[in-house]
């Protein structure tokens, strides 16, 4: 008797399941962003949207903590169990692309055009990926620490030149008031590294690949121009200008805040937080002009659908009904980042006219500088991050420059040059 | 009759026996032996983690890349009269080693290598060049590593042992105590320490410095070349060390207490009962000890990967930390592999070499 009761049970529960999914096929979405609630709520809150305003599909959220997540994805695709859709780091996108990850993102021209150049992930000619967001870096700063010590505030169209911003920190240190002056962040040892501190590299006037053929770092990353950068990088820590690579990560969340660091060199995830804390006196400042011009990363997190995706029509759908102007504004809202369009901008509490966040759509339009679109980038990018950690640790600049160099275009070699040499 | 029914009985416990066995082999074979296997193939292709391109066999350049090595004497450098020039009072001047290592059509060999040390000889000077510099400081770091930590962990289980095994009341207490760190992931373990050892803030400083009344200077303990492998050895010792109490305490509890009783009618001395009864008797503990602590030692990762990422300038780097990064971060499985068959011979041979010292000679 019992048996039978539960043998119903099981049929009727697997009938049920089966009608569901006959009704709404189910896409699968992976998401960088475990262990915040804020993102997590507004995630899934337009997830809920899109499954009840259609019927044929139903997205479900998957999350990993970013620090995992770009492995888990690597290791999906090695073992084939690539979600529909998936989000992605702007600059990983190429390398996801040239490896076979992703399909090109068949979302109408007219959409994409008003987004800002940042949250739109084009390789070869095909778009990929598209995102809710850009993010931008300033040099956060108290108004009255400034003034206090006699220090220029520099603008969007005069920023500070180098000697006037180590000057600046010079002066900060003197004062005796603070453990650094500057937090650059080197205790968040990821990406950052190549995101935040590239651009100085470019604004000396060297970059971390040759631009021109995507196939050499030879005189771009070992040239006068980035030796320069390393001997300026190097003395910032030598003249304990900025906490070294043995930061705590405790002090570089909460550091600024707390009045241990006058400035902070970080992007605008964190501005609401600061915001709240030093109201109107906090400011955001530009970057530096080190003689090649101003420069800041761009490009953040984007969703695009992968290459095993049975359902590419359903996953566009939801990627066109997530890249809405109202959820783009919820995004930025709640975290801070610039709203994707200049649309929802104008529906944000920070980024509208006058908003305090405004100036970084600014600083983004003016100053952002593409980390390199390449494959070679998902390599790129730790070899950078070590140079740079090993200079800040006191490293000899030129061979340490030339050893990644080395590496690099070793690296390509024995990737056939990406695929650049066959143009 | 009976000489066919043994037959079967015994072919039945065969039988039983590799069913029991089954599902170890299993998860050995899929687990260990297979990835084993292939990564020997693979460490001698150009396997990358995620390409298009297809794999292709490069015999073993992998290996080469891996520890290539070479010498450079460098002759100082002289004017036109043959007289050295020298650079003002601080002996002579030498080319520069990039100078021969980039881009130098006369010397293909020394193409792309790097400094990893020199010492002068005479008048020259000889450069030790490497052509993986990372690599080869984590397999010294790496030795040193376990060079310091065997004799060390193992030293001070057995000393825990001795303290623990002891018939007192509430004894239990303290094993727990000692055990515990075992326990705790080392992840978080190393996580904690890594506040502990903070240059700015660290309890161990703060404590240092009240211990020494405020005359100690703070250390940043993980941010300095000479102070962060000595830093992550500490921790490593003090996490493990329980582990291998409790293996030592097993051996100490084999040995009969009757030798002791003897021992005891005889007048030994508590060092002689050490001497002449424990020690010999643990024997087997100690190789099984040695070992264990050997292997762990060489696969030390993930206090490197928490705490420092092989920083300062590579003094933390290891070698599996470097199969990681290279297979993982930097997407070159083939040389991620090669590194890790390079451990796997290291281990082995130095494994079969400690079995060899430490055999029964009869």
């Amino acid at each position: 008797m019992k048996t039978k009761q539960l043998f119903n049970t099981v049929a009727l529960s697997a009938f049920l399941a089966s009608n569901a999914a006959n009704a709404q096929t189910e896409l699968s979405l992976w998401y960088h962003g475990a262990g915040n609630p804020t993102e997590r709520a507004i995630l899934t809150g337009i997830i809920s949207d899109f499954n009840q305003s259609q019927g044929d599909w139903v997205v479900t959220l998957e999350e990993f903590p970013q620090a995992a997540y770009n492995d888990s994805v690597t290791a999906a695709a090695l073992s084939g169990n690539l979600p529909d859709i998936l989000d992605m780091d702007g600059p990983n996108m190429p390398n996801w692309a040239w490896s076979g990850y992703l399909q090109p993102l068949g979302l109408p021209q007219e959409k994409v055009d008003h987004f800002l150049p940042g949250a739109v992930g084009m390789w070869n000619d095909q778009l990929y990926s598209i995102g809710l967001w850009d993010a931008a870096v300033a040099v956060f700063a108290r108004r009255s620490v400034l003034e206090d010590n006699n220090i220029r505030i520099p603008t969007l169209d005069e920023p500070w030149t180098g000697e006037e911003f180590t000057a600046a920190l010079e002066t900060l240190k003197a004062t005796g008031d603070y453990d650094y002056p500057l937090d650059l962040g080197m205790s968040d040892k990821t990406e950052w590294y190549t995101y935040a501190f590239s651009p100085f590299l470019q604004s000396h006037g060297g970059d971390l690949i040759d631009r021109d053929t995507y196939l050499t770092a030879e005189g771009a990353l070992n040239g006068e121009e980035a030796i320069a950068f390393g001997n300026w990088w190097q003395s910032l820590f030598e003249k304990e200008l900025a906490p070294g690579t043995s930061q705590s990560p405790s002090d570089h969340e909460t550091g600024f805040l707390d009045g241990k660091y006058a400035l902070q060199w970080m992007g605008n995830w964190v501005a609401v937080k600061a915001l709240e804390k030093f109201g109107d006196d906090l400011v955001f400042l530009p970057a530096p002009d080190f003689g090649a011009g101003p420069k800041i990363g761009a490009g953040s997190w984007q969703f695009g659908v992968s290459a095993t995706s049975e359902h590419p029509e359903g996953a566009t759908a939801f990627i066109d009904f997530a890249t809405q102007d109202k959820y783009l504004a919820q995004f930025s809202d709640a975290i801070g980042l610039i709203p994707a369009t200049a649309e929802a901008a104008k529906m944000t509490e920070n980024y509208k006219e006058g908003g305090p966040l405004a100036v970084f759509f600014d600083l983004s339009e003016a100053q952002a500088t593409l980390r390199p679109v390449t494959p070679a980038y998902s390599f790129i990018s730790p070899t950078f991050q070590k140079a740079v950690s090993d200079i800040a640790d006191g490293a000899d600049v030129a061979s340490t420059l030339d050893a990644a160099t080395d590496e690099i275009n070793q690296n390509i070699e024995r990737n056939n040059g990406y695929g650049f040499n066959e143009n | 009759m009976t000489g066919s029914r043994q037959y079967r009985l015994a072919r039945r416990e065969r039988l039983a026996g590799w069913l029991m066995a089954a599902p170890a082999l299993l998860l050995i074979t899929v687990f260990l032996v297979t990835p084993f296997v292939l990564g020997l193939g693979l460490s001698f292709t150009n396997q990358r983690l995620v390409s298009p391109n297809p794999a292709a066999y490069v015999g073993l350049e992998n290996y080469r890349n891996l520890v290539g090595l070479g010498v450079l004497v460098l002759e100082p450098e002289r004017d036109g009269n043959g007289q050295l020039l020298l650079r003002d009072g601080k002996g002579p001047i030498y080319p520069s080693v990039r100078s021969f290592t980039r881009n130098n059509p006369d010397y293909p060999q020394y193409r792309g290598m790097r400094e990893f040390t020199s010492f002068s000889l005479g008048q020259d000077r000889i450069v030790i060049l490497a052509r993986d510099v990372v690599f080869l400081k984590a397999v010294l770091n790496t030795v040193l590593f376990v060079l310091v930590v065997a004799p060390l962990q193992g030293g001070l289980a057995l000393g825990l042992a001795l303290l623990v095994n002891q018939r007192l009341p509430g004894i239990n207490i303290f094993r727990a105590i000692y055990f515990m760190p075992v326990v705790l992931s080392i992840v978080v373990v190393a996580l904690l320490w890594r506040f502990i050892y903070a240059g700015e803030n660290g309890l161990l400083n703060a404590l240092l410095s009240f211990l020494t009344f405020g005359l100690f200077q703070p250390i940043d303990w993980l941010g300095r070349t000479d102070t962060a492998l000595w830093a992550i050895l500490v921790m490593s010792v003090w996490q493990g060390v329980g582990f291998h109490m409790v293996i030592w305490l097993s051996g100490l509890q084999t040995i009969p207490l009757s030798l002791y009783e003897a021992a005891d009618i005889e007048g030994a001395s508590n060092w002689q009962k050490f001497r002449f009864i424990t020690w010999p008797l643990l024997r087997n503990t100690a190789v099984l000890v040695l070992i264990v602590i050997t292997m762990h030692g060489f696969a030390l990762f993930a206090q490197i990967d928490v705490m420092t990422g092989g920083g300062p300038l590579d003094s933390t780097q290891s070698i599996v930390f470097q199969a990681v990064q290279r297979g993982y971060v930097r997407q070159d499985i083939a040389t991620g592999s090669a590194i890790s068959v390079i451990l796997f011979v290291m281990v082995l041979s130095i494994s079969l070499f400690q079995r060899y010292l430490t055999r029964e000679r009869r």
